[in-house]
């Protein structure tokens, strides 16, 4: 008797009990929705929205009361001044990011020769630049380029040469806004080259050295290979930032001289907020879009590469 | 009372069913083992008993109470997992208390029913360390203390010793025995190891394909297994089936094995097979146990036969040889002594009181 | 040559270990002689604002030596601590940044565990919306944003501009992606049994995150906090457009466009204002840089 009425009482349970289940799972998962609600405000409001807005404001004219289309578009198209930005946005960031990989692996290697107890003092001491914040570096290097007091150009004459217009001369300008991107950026890329050097296996050199590989042979048939999918992924983030950056041209040459090194980034501020045109600054900003984008795609696409390896 | 009932327990996820309805009773403070190959579904529904996996159709009731839909921290149960789960950043005893602390219970209670716990575990001079300080056995100790302290009406152990080494695992074993003994709580244990099974249960549920092929007390599942799966999952080395025909001659009933080999039914079950006679699915199972050296003197129900031997394994205590009929692999045990070689013939005798006649086709010892 | 052992047979030919040590060394040095050039030249920019930060006025701007201190002085420091102004800055800096930091931790650590954890529907997409949030550059809003402040303040008559508080606002959108990302990385490698062990335990969603999630997670929190307070410490642009007035602007800014007045740059102050304008994210590198490098590197590694 015991058995049948606490049968009963269970199939009850039974059928009330799918209807509190669903109620226990709705629990969940509005808890977890809850506790992911404050980042989905920030990225809406303050990402998403202004980014939509962004192309919107494009459209306007620059009292931003008439739909103009793609008018911003074609003005710029036919300034020269924003194939100059364009040209030198693209050359700054792959120059800039080739250079950062180059010498960031370079000196990856060298940290990682050497004896264990000595390589985080080394590593340290290296890594510095990134950590400066880069208005402040950037100044520094300002004063070091400076056109009377110029530092560098102070050892320049001690060996009889002829002062540099660091920031006076279009092409020096260009260089030397490349130069502080790579100063501050290489860190970076030595920090991330070092700790993927150190997850390539001691066997597959050795195996290598007997198989007689030279040093240069071990790099390219060994850590290369090994390290493509960091080298990969550390690049492309580096390409997006390294292009939409604003701190360096901004203090060093404000994007001068003769706006020789203005980028994107510089040249909406410049146009949208300084000259008040905010449709085309921000049809301005908008170009970068593409080729972020393209990155972007490229690096997710890696990412998932490597969580799938893993 | 902390009796556990599982009625008619279905558990699909998405499309795929991994428990297929089953049915089962298990009294209070008896000590229960699913067994079963990778798969089967005896962990999924450990943790329909926890609580942690939801219950696709039917319902579970601990102690006379429907608990479908009771979050796993008010079925009072406790959850032994295979690595262990301890939270890494807490002491041992912090381990043991966190469950207390969170009710809120009185620290001196705590201090109390860890202490307990720790002397029945022999733990009581690691209450401080960190579980990253421990070996596995100790883990696996802290791990059921952490169950014991919370006093539950049911223990679930999801293979503890799978994550240990064989001779730990053996030693392991024992404690648990020796812990049911002193702490008698109805216990759910989950492995896939039969030897684990067999030595620890009351009573073994041998599970396959999400439905529980066979229950009952580990001697029962030895000597009466119900399908074929049974006899061939306890028990090692693993029973032999060896394909054979039903033949009889002058009333009495033979199983031909090969040309050359027939083994001589018993008479006790010659009514009981005969009308399998002339079904072509028919296999003899026998487990190696029962195939040994030709003795000294002849039982009833002993038959001995002829075989030339592929492999032998000196084990020390005995000797496993390995010989084909008609193309299947047989093992058999013998007497280190008995003169077994590699390639060499040898006299063995069937014990065939330990025959089984199982019907392939359907699976089912006969 | 061989060498002849007592009972006549030649012995093997020693193994040349002299000459792969001896390459060893040539490579040790070939690196430490490189790691010191590249230090120069990753240390000269600071070590050459130390430098200048000592001068006075007179001594730059008689152009001796630059690489040398003839007449140290301590009067720039003097100068800019006791000033109102670099104060100011440093103190809106600071606010900003600790306000930043406590609410980027919050929201990054909520959604992170969540997002971890706990499915519910559409969060695989919004785990790669954070992610994809990352590569939006502050560039690309700073004109979208500064015009919506425009309207609020036409509309709504509330002063969004020129107030540094604003920027506690802004900040979150360039620190929480990543923080989020790399709190993911490190919740997720947490075993789930912990999770369900927990549960047993009789712990809710939040006593699970706050009592074991976080203290098993602290080395990424360190992380994720220190590389908020890092960017939030060196934003730039943000500042730049929407802060003015001189009582608003945080410290990179403040530098910038105050310490540069006209034509006359005291380079001397100047220098001193950055180089303590840098120390803050110095001083947390040089105390907790294995949480620092873990949290870039996590990036990138824990996918």
């Amino acid at each position: 008797m015991a058995d049948i009425a606490a049968s009963r009482a269970g199939a009850m349970n039974g059928a009330a009990g799918r209807s509190s289940l669903h109620r226990l799972m709705q629990r969940k998962s509005t808890i977890a929705f809850l506790m992911a609600l404050p980042l989905i405000l920030v990225i809406g409001l303050l990402v998403a929205y202004p980014a939509v807005y962004s192309m919107y404001l494009a459209t306007l004219n620059k009292s931003m009361e008439r739909f103009v289309g793609f008018g911003n578009f074609t003005f710029l198209f036919g300034r020269e001044t924003f194939w100059l930005v364009v040209k030198q946005s693209c050359i700054f960031a792959i120059t800039a990011v080739i250079f950062k990989a180059l010498i960031g692996f370079v000196v990856a290697h060298f940290v990682h020769n050497i004896p264990t107890r000595g390589q985080r003092k080394w590593r340290g001491m290296l890594l510095v630049p990134w950590v400066i914040p880069p208005a402040m570096s950037t100044l520094a290097w300002l004063w070091l380029f400076d056109p009377s007091y110029s530092a560098f150009n102070w050892i320049l004459a001690l060996f009889g040469m002829d002062p540099i217009p660091w920031t006076g001369n279009g092409n020096w300008a260009r260089f030397s806004v490349i130069l502080v991107n790579i100063w501050i950026g290489a860190p970076f890329f030595m920090i991330m080259y070092l700790a993927a050097l150190k997850s390539v296996p001691e066997q597959l050199y050795e195996a290598a050295a007997i198989d007689g590989a030279t040093w240069w042979q071990r790099i390219w048939y060994v850590t290369l290979p090994m390290m493509r999918n960091i080298i990969a992924i550390t690049a492309l983030f580096s390409l997006i930032v390294t292009f939409a950056n604003f701190d360096i041209v901004r203090i060093l040459t404000a994007g001068g001289p003769i706006d020789y090194t203005h980028i994107f980034a510089t040249w909406a501020f410049r146009v949208g907020i300084e000259s008040g045109d905010i449709p085309l600054g921000a049809a301005v900003s908008l170009f970068m879009v593409p080729i972020l984008a393209v990155a972007a795609w490229f690096i997710l696409r890696d990412i998932n590469k490597r969580g799938n390896e893993a | 009372m902390a009796q556990v009932t599982l009625r008619k327990v279905v558990k699909n996820y998405d499309e795929t069913p991994a428990v297929r309805g089953i049915d089962l009773e298990i009294a209070d403070k008896e000590f229960i083992v699913l067994v079963g190959p990778s798969g089967c579904g005896k962990s999924t529904t450990l943790r329909m008993i926890a609580g942690l996996e939801e219950i696709s159709d039917g319902e579970i009731a601990i102690g006379g109470d429907v608990v479908n839909d009771v979050p796993p921290k008010d079925r009072d149960i406790a959850m032994v997992f295979q690595n262990y789960a301890l939270y890494p950043h807490m002491s041992v005893f912090e381990n043991m208390s966190f469950g207390l602390r969170l009710k809120r219970v009185a620290k001196d209670e705590i201090r109390r029913r860890v202490d307990d716990a720790a002397r029945i575990l022999d733990i009581t001079e690691l209450l401080d360390r960190k579980p990253k300080q421990l070996s596995g056995g100790q883990r696996q100790r802290v791990a059921m203390g952490r169950a014991i302290v919370r006093d539950p009406k049911v223990f679930l152990f999801d293979e503890p010793l799978s994550n240990l080494d064989a001779k730990l695992r053996v030693q392991m074993r024992t404690e648990i025995k020796k812990v049911h003994q002193k702490v008698r709580t109805t216990t759910v244990y989950v492995t896939h190891d039969q030897v684990e099974a067999m030595t620890l249960a009351d009573r073994v549920v041998v599970m396959n394909g999400g439905i529980i092929e066979q229950v009952g007390a580990p001697n029962d599942l030895y000597h009466t297994p119900n399908t074929k799966f049974v006899a061939g999952f306890i028990g090692s080395p693993a029973m032999n089936f060896i394909p054979c025909k039903l033949e009889e001659a002058a009333g009495a009933l033979r199983a031909r094995v090969s040309d050359t080999i027939s083994f001589p039914v018993p008479a006790s079950r010659t009514a009981r097979y005969r009308p399998h006679a002339g079904k072509s699915s028919l296999l003899v199972g026998l487990r190696p146990e029962h195939i040994r050296e030709e003795p000294r003197h002849l039982e009833p129900d002993q038959h001995v036969f002829e075989v030339g031997l592929e492999v032998t394994e000196p084990m020390g205590m005995e000797t496993l040889v390995y010989f084909m009929i008609d193309g299947t692999e047989i093992c058999g045990r013998v007497n280190p002594n008995a003169g077994a070689v590699d390639g060499g013939k040898m006299k063995l005798m069937a014990d065939l009181a330990n025959l089984h006649l199982i019907d392939d086709s359907t699976g089912k010892v006969l | 040559m061989t060498v002849m052992t007592a009972d006549g047979a030649p012995a093997a030919r020693r193994p040349q270990y002299g000459s792969m040590s001896k390459s060893r060394r040539w490579a040790l040095r070939w690196s430490y002689f490189f790691l010191v050039l590249f230090a120069i030249f990753f240390l000269t920019p600071p070590v050459y604002m130390f430098i200048t930060s000592l001068k006075t006025s007179a001594e730059i701007s008689a152009a001796t030596n630059p690489w040398w201190v003839f007449n140290p002085t301590l009067s720039n420091y003097i100068e800019l601590l006791t000033q109102n102004q670099y104060l100011v800055f440093f103190r809106n800096s600071a606010i900003v940044s600790v306000f930043v930091v406590a609410i980027t931790m919050v929201i990054s650590v909520l959604a992170a565990f969540s997002l971890a954890r706990m499915k519910f529907w559409g969060s695989a997409t919004l785990a790669t919306g954070v992610f994809l949030t990352y590569l939006i550059p502050d560039t690309l809003l700073f004109i979208p944003l500064f015009k919506t402040f425009a309207f609020i303040r036409d509309t709504l008559d509330i002063e969004l501009m020129n107030h540094w508080w604003t920027l506690i606002i802004l900040y979150p959108t360039l620190t929480v992606p990543f923080c989020t990302w790399i709190m993911i990385g490190y919740f997720a490698s947490i075993p789930k049994e912990l999770d369900e062990a927990a549960l047993i335990d009789g712990a809710t969603w939040m006593q699970t995150l706050t009592k074991i999630f976080i203290p098993v997670a602290l080395p990424g929190i360190i992380a994720a906090t220190i590389f908020a307070f890092t960017v939030s410490w060196a934003q730039f642009l943000y500042p730049l457009a929407f802060t003015t007035s001189t009582d608003q602007l945080v410290l990179p800014v403040g530098i910038v466009t105050t310490l540069i007045k006209g034509d006359v740059f005291n380079w001397g102050q100047i220098m001193t204002g950055a180089l303590l304008g840098a120390a803050p994210p110095l001083i947390i590198y040089a105390f907790l840089m294995d949480y620092y490098i873990a949290g870039l590197t996590a990036g990138a590694t824990k996918g």
